[in-house]
């Protein structure tokens, strides 16, 4: 009797402390990118590009970098919202709920989810140059979108799963179609989960590197066409980290400390937002 | 006009269905059409050199036309087990704490801050890695008088072990969730602890679950490119020991492709990396994926 007891209070020490470690490790990498990257954070390097030997040391900021991946991440998302929203609709209001379509759908999302950036960014590689793109914005764009399109994708099924099949019945009774139903009654009832997605995919999307390593190219101008390359702050901070410089090196953790605050500011607006629109829905 | 106007949203209807289901066929394409297009662009260099010659050999020397990529193959193994090893005791462990003995507080808390790790960028661990992570690793190789720079295996599968961690643990905990309320009663009212009914019940029938799970988290590491490119060493050889540094697949096709294009089949060999990448990526993740799909009938 006695050693079973002490055998569950062992083992729940052991679980304590492993929960513990897991939870302190996520608080010490916040604490070591705001205490490096704090120090050589100034308003420069938020609201300059980089001006001549910038990678040397001198002067100037990551202002390219913060647009850039803002204008890549935003419109990445908003593509793989326009081709996303639809498959999802179709998934739960068009197709029937368990039909095989929809099951081989998902588990193609769920599959193309694991496929690693790196591979998409080559992928993305391959298409530009057999349509004789540049590295580009818009090229960093149609990559991203393919990245972030499974995460959007699941989200959103996951949210839209859940609406009432009575809502439906209900809008079909009064003589909606399929696609008003969809539009009218389950985008709306939806749209809280349907936001709190799209903050996600958009953080996903500009926290990621390796897809636009070789398909947004680097610049250090602000874009001002599709056509242009890119600047993206991953690449920022991984570049500044390569130089042998101090200086730069410290500039690497600031600019981690802004990809940071983005993330963090995304992933709690998401929160927000989804306690905010929750009000509307029908339970 | 009313009488019109019915027609035209019937007909709307049908239109906005077909595109929808186009659609959601470009979506289930998109895995095969990358497949294809890996294979369509490294088949040069299939051609030209054995399969046999290209896993196992040791040579990677591009210039003079050797591409062996054992080392990187070997070094991805490396980095991914050392993560794996480390990050699932910790994850199972903190997985029934969250799933079976935390109070409420903790459990719903616990969300947000593990979907807060899983969104970190990957630069952003790397960054970590280096600054934290690698000196700790040099530190504790020259007490057992071993040098290191700290760029290598251990650091890498560390990293990678806070990467995959969230990955995992959602999924667990999902699992452990799920097992029947009537399992845990029956158990515990032959007068089980909690414990074993834990060990004896709820591990066993969630076990399928649990391993899915660290597939999916295997997979992950596998895939995972900056954070490893940053922290690993890059030595295209294949390492001796956990502080030997190594040159995971993700990190070769992110350090060379795009480059030296001008050397004969460089980027058909860059390409076939991404080919076996993303094959064996793919591969656990289908056999985790169906795992958890007939978890989830079980359940329902």
């Amino acid at each position: 009797m006695n050693r079973r007891k002490l055998e569950e209070k062992c083992v729940k020490g052991l679980m304590v402390l492993s929960t513990l470690l897991i939870f302190g490790t996520l608080a010490l990498i916040l604490a070591t990118v705001v205490i490096k990257g704090l120090p050589a954070l100034d308003w420069a390097m938020i609201s300059q590009i980089p001006k001549g030997g910038f990678y040397l040391g001198k002067e100037g900021g990551i202002l390219n970098a913060i647009l850039g991946s803002l204008y890549l991440a935003g419109g990445a998302t908003l593509l793989a919202l326009i081709l996303g929203l639809p498959v999802v609709l179709y998934l739960n209001v068009f197709a029937r709920k368990d039909s095989r379509i929809a099951a081989f759908t998902r588990f193609s999302l769920d599959v193309l989810w694991g496929v690693p950036s790196i591979v998409f960014g080559a992928f993305g590689f391959i298409i530009m140059l057999s349509a004789g793109m540049r590295a580009s914005l818009l090229g960093g764009i149609l990559t991203v979108t393919l990245l972030i399109l499974p995460i959007l994708c699941r989200a959103m099924d996951e949210v839209i799963r859940m609406v009432p099949p009575d809502l439906l019945e209900a809008s079909y009774a009064v003589g909606a179609t399929r696609l008003q139903t969809a539009l009218k009654v389950v985008v709306r009832q939806a749209l809280a989960g349907i936001l709190t997605a799209v903050l996600i995919a958009f953080g996903r999307g500009i926290g990621d590197a390796a897809s636009v390593l070789f398909t947004a190219g680097f610049s250090d101008q602000i874009p001002t066409s599709l056509n242009q390359p890119a600047a993206t702050l991953p690449l920022a901070i991984f570049f500044q980290l390569g130089t042998p410089f101090h200086q730069v090196q410290q500039r690497a953790y600031a600019s981690a400390l802004i990809l940071t605050v983005v993330i963090l500011v995304t992933s709690v607006l998401s929160r927000l937002l989804s306690r905010t629109f929750t009000r509307h829905t029908i339970q | 006009m009313p009488n019109s106007s019915r027609p035209f949203r019937l007909w709307l209807d049908r239109m906005a269905g077909r595109s929808m289901a186009v659609l959601t066929g470009f979506a289930c394409l998109i895995v095969v059409l990358m497949a294809v297009g890996l294979y369509w662009k490294s088949r040069p260099i299939l051609e030209s050199k054995s399969l046999g010659e290209l896993l196992f050999s040791e040579a990677w020397y591009p210039l003079r036309g050797q591409f062996g990529f054992k080392p990187f193959i070997l070094g991805s193994i490396c980095v991914t087990g050392v993560a794996i090893a480390i990050a699932v005791p910790l994850c199972l462990l903190t997985a029934v704490y969250l799933a079976e003995y935390a109070p409420r507080w903790i459990r719903n808390g616990s969300k947000p801050l593990i979907d807060l790790l899983a969104g970190i960028p990957s630069v952003v661990y790397g960054v970590w890695g280096i600054l934290v992570v690698v000196p700790m690793v040099a530190h504790f190789a020259s007490s057992l008088r071993l040098t290191t720079s700290g760029y290598c295996v251990l650091s890498a599968g560390i990293v990678l072990a806070v990467m995959v961690a969230p990955v995992i643990l959602h999924v667990t905990v999902e699992i452990l969730r799920s097992v029947p309320r009537e399992f845990r009663e029956a158990s515990l009212s032959l007068g089980a602890t909690h414990w074993q009914t834990i060990k004896h019940v709820i591990l066993r029938k969630a076990l399928p679950g649990v391993i899915a799970a660290i597939v999916l988290g295997l997979s992950r590491a596998f895939g995972e490119t900056m954070a490893v490119l940053m922290v690993a060493g890059n030595v295209p050889k294949t390492p001796g020991s956990v502080f030997d540094p190594a040159y995971p697949l993700p990190a070769l096709i992110a350090n060379n492709y795009g480059e030296m294009m001008s050397i004969p089949l460089y980027d058909s060999a860059m390409l076939l990396s991404c080919l076996i990448l993303m094959i064996i990526v793919l591969l656990f993740n289908i056999l985790a994926r169906l795992v958890l799909i007939q978890a989830e009938k079980q359940v329902q």
